[in-house]
Order: C-alpha cells, then structure tokens, then sequence
C-alpha cells in the first residue's frame, strides 16, 4: 500500500513536467508503460494447467504484447520526428 | 530464478519505466527515454520468464509472437492522424489481458482467496473489463465506425443504475467470499457492457478526454493485478500510469474549459443548439479574399503566425504550410506556428502532425507564449481551427466557450482565415472573429488553398 501510493505521487511528479507538445506521445508511452500486465499475463498462462486457464492466458499474453510492442513503436515513430530547426531537410523528407 | 533477484530486477524496470517518463520533458531526449523503457519493458519479461515453477513456454512463446507481430504492424502503418484512435486499442488490450488474468486467478483459487486478494481480482476484472470494451468503442467511434455523435437513448440512466448496481453486488459478494464461478463472469459481463454504455453518449470531440481516463483506468487494472499476483512492478507502474492518466485528463478538462465530469455526463452538443442560434445582425459582413492577395500579405508581412487546427490535418496539408513556411523565411518573413493545446484531435496531436511534416519543434510555440507576440504580428494565418481562436471566449460571457483560454488572433495587424464554409465548429456556436473588419475569409480545402497560396507566392 505505500508503495502504491509513493508511486501515484511520483507519477504526478513526474508528468507534470512534460510540456503539452509532448502529450500525445505521453499518452502513448504510458500506454506503453501499462502494458506491464504481460508480466501478469505470463505469470497466469506459465502456471496454468487446464484447458480453460490455457486458453483465457494464451489470449491475455497475445493481448498485453500487443499492448507492449505496439505502445512502444507508436511512440517511439512519434518522437523520432520531432526535431530541431539545424538540418533543414531531413534525410526521410516526403 | 530467487525472489530477491527478481525483485532487485523488478526495482530496474520500475527505476526506467520513471526515466522514461522524466525524458519526456523534452523533446530532445524522449525518444532516448522510450527506448530506456521498452529495455526496461523487455527485462521485466525474461525475468518473469526465468520464475521458479514456470512452464507452457511453447504456449507463451506462440501468444508473444502473434502479440507482438500485430502490435509492430498496427503501430508501423497507423497514420499519424489517427494516433488517438490507435492509443484507444492499445490501451483496450491492456485492459483486456488484465480482466482475464483476474479470471484466471478467481477459475483456480476461489474461496481460498484472503479479503485483500479478492478485492483485487474483483477491481482487476471490474477495471479492465469497462477500459477494454470502452476503449473499443472510443475506437470505433474515433475510426468512424459508429457515429461520433453522443448515442443516447431513453432509459438509460436505468440500465446504466442496474449494470452498476448489479457489478457492485457481484464485486462485494466475490470481495466477501463468494466462490461461485459465474459470479466472476457476470461482473466481467456486466462491467463490459458499463464500458460501453459509458462512453457511447459521449461525443466525438470529448473522445481524447475519455481515452486519456481509460489510460488511467488500465494502469489502475495493472495495479490491481499486481496485488492479485504480489508483484511489485505491476503495483508501482499501474499506479505510475493510473495517475500520470488522471492528471493528463484533468489538465485536458481544463484546456477545453470543461470539467471532467461535465465532459463524461453532459451531451455538450445538445447545450449548443440554443445558443447557436442566436445571431447578432449588426451589418458586418464576411469578406472573402482570393490566394492572390493573401500571397502578397504574407509576402510583404514581417512576421506570419500561422494557426493550424483539425481542419488542416484532416486536409493533410501539414507537408504544404511547412512548404509555404519555408518559402517565406526565403523572402525573409518571420514564421512561427502557434499551437493551442487541444489543437487536434488530442493533446499534441498537433505538435506530432507538424513534426511529421518536418517543422521543426522549436518553431512550434505553446499558447501562452505565443500570445503576447500577436500584437507584434502581421497577418495571423489561420488554418482550419476555429473555436480556440474565438475571442469571444475571452469578452461574451454568455458564450459556452467564455473563459476557454484561445489564441488572441484577433490582436494581430490582419487575420487571414482559410476554411471549407461558415460552419461552426465542435462547439457549435459563430465566431466573431469572422465579422472583424481585420479579417479576410478564404474559403475552400485547406490543401487546395495552401497550394495555390505556394504558387502565387512563387510567381510574385
């Protein structure tokens, strides 16, 4: 419970400091972030052993990874394009 | 692998998932920060891959794979306009894994499950479920799938008290000991289709408020998770997301002058209708321009703001204002972008559209900054946006917009507003602006009007 709570006031800590031209990508990140349920995910589905909890954690694993690599991905093509004035063309330039 | 290893590599990814969000307080770092993250991410996964007891590794390899294969596609083709739409999905499949791992731990320790425990796999599978199916239906909504139109039907309010009376009987049942297996699947039942009810009357425009509560939502499941399975990384980083969400909603709310419970309860389109209506008819008039003369305004201006809102990406037309941009520096205009927060369709949105055009961030000026420098300005260029460039926000207090801080683009030398027609905005009501003697109107597709603007700009 106290570490619940140092978390929460961290959290808010935290992103209080990410100026607005970065909200989506902090969207997404935390996005990202949250799909630490695939720790959870593998947890249930490396120790289940009926057919039922075999199914319900395959599913949970295929979701939360999606949820992992997807989050990160987005984010990460987001940011990769914000960038400073210096090189007037970009090498990836439509 | 022992618990104390675990845990000390658990406390790592804890430490990088907080870098991660810390390095997003610049642009210059961010991406790095990502990455420090997704390392982080990738740690905590072998290490609970290496837990003592542990087996089905086939099984979790094949679910990993497809996971991660149709995460790395969906997040490489998504095009950058429809980012809220895929943070909606993702976030969805998060809330989902975390609903079913609270089946699984209720289908093999029920009644055997301490108060705490319960509670928690009550709260994981309550949580999870309303994010999973209320992302789904943002999604849809967002993809226009389902009309973005707030969806309300009589009676609601009696099916939306009896889901949530129900989801409340069958979470303290299960919280006081109740080992019935259906009980579990009545209250993931019920709390999915709370999800759903719960964000189809919610509009469109209000979507990114929501999907940034649901985001919060997920992190709260993970969290509940955590204390389902005692793990710490699932307790400290659900609770990281649950309130960096939380925050995120409240400081939308209030960019959009909108109270958080105002945005979930109140249908804001409806309230519009009224007020729209009213029209003062004082003998002003709109004065539409040709390209031809905006390119010699911009030509001969020394400083140009341009405005870009939703009407601009929805015309992607980012590439061509940046194009435009670059061309009036050359002829030694000043130009910069003036971003209000909710320009787009959510937070940023804006700012990650024009950096995909190449504009570079520093360019790119947040409201408050920017504000003072439009009496200094020539021609203020609006492009697409409307309601945060309404001044009656700042003077009509019976406006429903009065006090949503907006971009004074009236105080500029001369405004120039490119729009497809007098059509209001989201909000529903006139702007004034379009009256001021100072403002010229060019209508048409924000693309089409940028191009010709090029290339008289070009020929002068």
């Amino acid at each position: 419970m106290t570490i619940l709570v140092l978390a929460i006031f961290l959290g808010i800590e935290v992103i209080s400091k990410v100026p607005t031209m970065l909200h989506t990508p902090l969207m997404s990140g935390t996005n990202a972030i949250h799909g630490i349920v695939i720790v959870g995910a593998i947890l249930v589905a490396g120790t289940a052993d009926d057919g039922f909890t075999k199914i319900v954690g395959f599913v949970a694993v295929v979701l939360a990874a999606a949820n992992v690599v997807g989050g990160f991905v987005v984010t990460d093509r987001m940011l990769q394009m914000f960038r400073r004035r210096e090189p007037r063309r970009g090498p990836h330039d439509e | 692998m022992g618990r104390t290893t675990s845990d000390a590599l658990y406390l790592v990814t804890i430490v990088t998932f907080i870098l991660a969000l810390r390095f997003l307080s610049s642009p210059k770092h961010a991406r790095k920060g990502n990455w420090i993250g997704a390392a982080g991410m990738t740690l905590a996964i072998v290490v609970t891959l290496a837990h003592r007891g542990l087996g089905n590794y086939l099984l979790i390899g094949i679910a990993m794979a497809i996971g991660a294969a149709v995460g790395a596609v969906g997040a490489r083709t998504v095009k950058m306009t429809a980012m809220p739409q895929m943070v909606a999905l993702f976030n969805g499949v998060g809330g989902g894994a975390a609903a079913l791992i609270a089946l699984v731990e209720f289908h093999d320790f029920a009644g055997g499950l301490s108060t705490v425990i319960a509670t928690s796999t009550v709260l994981s599978a309550l949580i999870g479920s309303v994010s999973f199916s209320g992302s789904l239906v943002a999604f849809a909504k967002l993809q226009e799938l389902v009309s973005g139109r707030p969806i309300v039907f009589r009676g609601q309010q009696v099916v939306n008290g009896l889901i949530i009376l129900a989801a409340v009987v069958l979470g303290i049942t299960i919280a006081a000991g109740g080992a019935e297996q259906w009980m579990i699947y009545g209250l993931v039942a019920a709390a999915f289709v709370f999800g759903i009810m719960f964000v189809l009357p919610i509009g469109g425009a209000d979507m990114p408020v929501v999907i940034s509560l649901l985001n919060a939502f997920t992190g709260l499941a993970a969290s509940a998770t955590g204390f389902v399975l005692h793990n710490n990384v699932l307790i400290v980083s659900g609770a990281l997301v649950g309130a960096s969400g939380t925050l995120l909603t409240l400081l939308m709310g209030k960019a959009m002058n909108r109270s958080v419970t105002n945005v979930l309860f109140g249908a804001f389109g409806q309230v519009q209708a009224g007020a729209a209506s009213v029209r003062v008819d004082d003998g002003r008039t709109v004065r539409a321009t040709s390209p031809d003369d905006v390119a010699v305004m911009l030509s001969y201006a020394r400083k140009v703001i341009v405005v870009p809102g939703y009407g601009l990406a929805v015309a992607q037309a980012q590439h061509d204002v940046r194009q435009l941009a670059e061309l009036l520096e050359e002829k030694g205009v000043e130009v910069a972008y003036a971003i209000h927060p909710v320009a787009g369709r959510m937070p940023g949105h804006m700012n990650v559209l024009l950096a995909e055009a190449n504009v570079p961030y520093d360019q790119l000026k947040e409201m408050d900054e920017i504000n003072p420098e439009f009496p200094q300005t020539d021609v203020a260029l609006v492009i697409g946006a409307n309601d945060v460039t309404n001044p009656a926000a700042r003077a009509d207090t019976s406006s429903p917009i009065y006090g949503m801080p907006i971009l004074d683009v009236d105080r500029a030398a001369s405004v120039v507003v490119m729009k497809r027609s007098m059509n209001p905005g989201f909000a529903g009501i006139d702007n004034e602006l379009y009256l001021d003697a100072k403002t010229t109107m060019l209508f048409g597709d924000a693309k089409e009007s940028v191009v010709k603007l090029i290339a008289a700009v070009k020929s002068l």
